[in-house]
């Protein structure tokens, strides 16, 4: 895992740093679909389908190198400064938060 | 004769270089370094233009990107629809005309100047080569690797920045924003204008500082001028823009612009100074000049132009003096529009009564010089005088006034930001360079507040005006988006089609014969089918090979019916729904082989399709074991439809049996056809007998060929999309994003029988029983006929329960498609109603211009509802 304070150049895990435009957004990441939809309450499957944390400060997200590798991969991202704090592939477990800045509540 | 050339100076222009230019249709000459508005004065142009509201004559005001008065468009040699004349630089053949206030698009595509965006990554960049921004290059080149100085003027560089190691600056280049991470985008004027996109990792900011007018009345006269500005023209264009001279100031820096017009050879009628004394007034004073300390500017007159000046002194005395140019100096506001932009913030200073960078904003960036405060001269504040407050013009470029401002106040705004928006001051092309601060100093006044109680109202990009056309660069006409066109699009063109955009593909609409028009072509092409046969390129939908072992599980996770008990050979139709369970997509999966289907998708749909595909198997199954690719220009697709459609494909030469039989519907067969190797699939998006014919792209052409030869003496025609639209409407299909716009369930498209509940879980499945989405009084997929047979409802038509159309009339559904039917003979159509199937056999009413017309709700299958002509 590498440590950046990029803000415009995005480290793809698996192509280095390209520029900002060759990504793609994709939302709050470590929000797993869940195993049986099904057996889920109406609120927690509204909860699932609707709500996301929207912090200011690191943010735990989904990005994809849409117009390079196209793989999905995960980053921290300060929603105050733009600054990715890092990035880390999707199977990677995200890092711990002493890993990158002080997290506010909630997030991730 | 008020304004003219000096016999020598000017040190930015060039004497041996005339240059001819016309101003409203008059020819004029200038030199080379001149701009419009310094070639203007030099020809005693007086008015450049008459204000927008009232049509007030104005002159020229500034001599830089702060002038709120003087517009121009200019229309040869490049085309540019509204631009400040003290931004123009002077070229042979120059044609501007006067352009108050608003700009106009040229009625014809016009020659713009050839635009190149360039990339730039550099240590430092250094925005305004002044003495900071030129001091601040030279020390930073000594430390850093690349630094770029860049220019707003077309200046010669100083002579130290010929050796201190940068790189070469770039001069006539304005920056237009500064962005995250040290992005700056730049715009160089030029014969070659060009963007620069730089990635600096700091960025220093020389941008200066803007003299400050000040509101009096009749401040806006031709004639009234900044002090500085009336300075540059002297000694930059050797242009002397008055001959007798009043100098209204708050500070020494108006006595220094005052004292270079007398060295030229003005003369200098008085001083009016709100301060009372100093250095500058007793050094004036000793050189005899007319100094009142504590008076002001109360007034001009003149028709189109300064003559006689009101002067007001502090125990309220009266004077008028004669006076062509009236030089206005009431301080200097730092340039802070990029620093701003980027999330700055001010704080005021008390000694130059101006605003300054508060030491805030992204730490790669650095403001010096006049820009943070630095070398502005010491300067009581002062906005505007006693007098007429309607007369008294805050934003010359909106004809705002103080009265306006006090109007705003008084309607109880007090934010600069809501006075802006209330007034439109500094909502101009200069964005309020010199009615910022006055405009905030008299709101803050108005109030009873401190002068530092709030500053300007905030700047964004672009910090200047830029043509589109610069932005777009390239990017326009045919390399604006790519162009996606079949193999046998040439066919098209020579057949003579109306194309329509589908996405980035060119598909044929219609094929007119001569005289036809499109409703007589559309009707002919859907009679062909229904009748004899048509031929329709379907190469452009979307294609995807889905393969692996874990294909077939896969495609029931992302379609609403099982794939993967489809025997090989077979072909099912399926929705994409999203999380929300919402339609968005739709197509038939057609199985090849055990770990092999081929997928297809709307036109529009195919990349949406595959990221979703990838999407899904990367993050959520990544154990999955498939493969996506997409392959939709791999195969052209053939659709022949028709009655006579089995006939035809056997005259067109093919090993297959196309019984019944032997390929019943839903099926696909792998031969030949036109002796070409082909899959055949026998599905139908007309309600009539079809046969898909999937070739190798490179034939694709030739198999075309071949079935229009058989089919022409069968009556065959080839069909475009507006016959496609009517004849799959007349069965009921919808088309995912024409009926459908992301709210509707598949029960809501009447299409609750492709939902298989019974084979786990897919995606949307579980918001199909959300208690929304089973509301009861959802809006559903009916027909509709007009009791108007002879009426083509527009789409989108309102539908409402009765004829009363006085509001509020509550909105029941809308129409979604509508064509005029030859099987039917009539004009019908499709919509989304509130509780629409119960609604069948009721009449409803379409809004149609105001007018009610009755439609009866139907079924949504108008044409063979028995599905009889399927299988020919």
């Amino acid at each position: 895992m590498e440590e950046t304070r990029d803000v415009l150049l995005i480290r793809c895990p698996w192509c280095g740093p390209r520029d900002e435009i060759e990504f793609r957004y994709g939302g709050q990441a470590h929000v797993t679909y869940p195993a049986d939809p099904e057996t889920l309450s109406d609120e927690a499957w509204a909860d699932y389908l609707f709500l996301r944390d929207n912090p200011r400060g690191p943010f735990h997200e989904r990005w994809m190198h849409a117009a390079g590798c196209r793989r999905w991969f995960n980053a921290v991202r300060d929603t105050a400064t733009h600054a990715f704090l890092t990035t880390y592939r999707y199977d990677e477990e995200p890092p711990e938060p002493s890993d990158v800045a002080p997290r506010p509540e909630g997030v991730g | 004769m008020t304004a003219r050339r000096l016999p020598t100076g000017g040190a930015w222009i060039d004497r041996s270089r005339p240059v001819s230019f016309s101003f409203d249709g008059v020819p004029l000459t200038g030199f080379a370094g001149d701009t419009v508005a310094s070639a203007l004065l030099a020809n005693d142009v007086d008015v450049v233009g008459r204000s927008p509201i009232e049509g007030r004559p104005r002159g020229v005001f500034s001599a830089g990107i702060e002038e709120p008065n003087a517009f121009v468009e200019v229309s040869a040699p490049w085309f540019e629809p509204i631009t400040a004349a003290t931004t123009v630089d002077l070229v042979d053949g120059l044609v501007v005309e006067s352009r108050p206030g608003v700009g106009r698009l040229s009625p014809e595509p016009h020659g713009t100047r050839p635009v190149a965006h360039r990339h730039r990554h550099v240590e430092v960049l250094v925005v305004g080569a002044g003495p900071a921004g030129t001091a601040a290059a030279i020390q930073a080149a000594a430390h850093a690797g690349r630094v770029l100085l860049v220019e707003r003027r077309q200046l010669p560089g100083a002579p130290e920045l010929a050796d201190a190691g940068l790189l070469e600056p770039q001069i006539g280049t304005t920056a237009l924003g500064l962005y995250d991470d040290g992005y700056v985008v730049l715009h160089q004027r030029g014969q070659l204008e060009t963007i620069w996109h730089v990635r600096a990792e700091r960025v220093i900011l020389a941008t200066g500082a803007y003299e400050r007018p000040l509101a009096f009345p009749d401040n806006d006269r031709p004639g009234v001028m900044l002090a500085s500005a009336a300075r540059t023209y002297v000694e930059a264009f050797g242009v002397l823009p008055g001959e007798r001279v009043v100098l209204f100031t708050t500070n020494h820096t108006g006595y220094e612009a005052a004292s270079a017009l007398v060295a030229a050879g003005a003369e200098l009628v008085a001083i009016a100074d709100t301060a009372r004394g100093g250095s500058a007034t007793d050094a004036a004073r000793a050189g005899g000049t007319d100094v009142r300390s504590g008076w002001v500017v109360a007034g001009t007159s003149g028709e189109e132009r300064v003559t006689a000046v009101n002067l007001l002194g502090p125990a309220g005395e009266q004077e008028v003096v004669e006076a062509d140019l009236l030089l206005v100096a009431g301080g200097w506001d730092p340039a802070l529009q990029l620093y701003r932009g980027i999330g700055g913030g001010l704080r005021y200073d008390e000694g130059i009564a101006a605003f300054v960078p508060d030491g805030t904003g992204p730490p790669w960036l650095d403001v010096v010089g006049a820009a943070a405060g630095d070398g502005l001269p010491a300067c009581t504040p002062s906005w505007d005088v006693p007098g007429d407050d309607a007369r008294k013009y805050v934003e010359l470029q909106r004809d705002q006034t103080v009265a306006d401002v006090a109007k705003a106040v008084a309607r109880g705004l007090r934010s600069v930001e809501h006075v802006k928006r209330a007034t439109y001051i500094g909502t101009t092309i200069d964005q309020g360079r010199t009615s910022g601060v006055l405009t905030a100093g008299i709101t803050n006044r108005l109030l009873g507040w401190q002068p530092d109680a709030q500053g300007p109202s905030n700047a964004r990009p672009p910090a200047f005006p830029v043509p589109f056309a610069a932005l777009a660069g390239l990017d326009g006409g045919p390399l604006l988006d790519p162009i996606r066109t079949t193999p046998i699009h040439p066919w098209h063109v020579t057949a003579g089609a109306v194309f329509e955009d589908v996405g980035q593909w060119k598909r044929p609409r219609f094929y007119p014969r001569s005289g036809e028009t499109m409703d007589e072509a559309v009707a002919r092409e859907c009679r062909a089918l229904r009748t004899a046969a048509g031929v329709l390129d379907a190469s452009t939908l979307g294609k995807i090979e889905v393969v692996g072992p874990d294909a077939g599980g896969f495609l029931d996770r992302m379609y609403t019916n099982r794939m993967s008990s489809l025997p090989v050979g077979t072909i099912r139709y399926g929705l994409m729904l999203g999380l929300d369970g919402m339609v968005v997509d739709d197509g038939v999966a057609m199985r090849l082989a055990d770990d092999r289907f081929l997928v297809t998708t709307t036109t529009g749909g195919a990349a949406m399709v595959l990221d979703r595909f990838e999407e899904w198997l990367q993050t959520e199954w990544p154990g999955m074991r498939v493969y996506c690719t997409s392959v939709t220009e791999q195969w052209a697709v053939v659709a022949v439809g028709g009655p006579l459609a089995r006939d035809l494909l056997a005259a067109a030469g093919t090993d297959l049996d196309l019984t019944n039989e032997a390929f019943p519907f839903m099926t696909l067969r792998r031969g030949s056809v036109a002796g070409a190797p082909a899959h055949v699939c026998r599905v139908s998006f007309t309600g009539e007998l079809s046969f898909e014919v999937h070739v190798p792209a490179t034939f694709g052409r030739h198999v075309w060929d071949a079935i229009v030869a058989a089919g022409t003496p069968l009556g065959l025609a080839p069909y475009g999309t507006e016959a496609m639209h009517v004849l799959r409407a007349e069965k009921g299909f919808v088309i995912v994003g024409q009926d459908t716009d992301g709210t509707a369930t598949p029960d809501d498209l009447g299409m609750g029988w492709i939902v298989n509940t019974g084979k786990g879980d897919f995606i949307g499945k579980r918001s199909l029983v959300r208690p929304d989405t089973v509301r009861p009084d959802r809006k559903q997929l009916v027909g509709l006929l007009p009791h108007e047979p002879g009426l083509v409802l527009p789409e989108g038509t309102q539908l409402v329960a009765g004829t009363d159309l006085a509001p509020p009339v509550p909105m029941l559904g809308h129409v979604t498609s509508s064509y005029a039917s030859a099987a039917l003979g009539r004009s019908f159509a499709l919509a989304m109603v509130r509780r629409g199937r119960d609604l069948r056999g009721s009449t409803l009413v379409a809004v149609v211009d105001g007018r009610a017309v009755p439609v009866d709700v139907t079924d949504p299958v108008f044409v063979d509802p028995e599905g009889e002509r399927r299988d020919g």
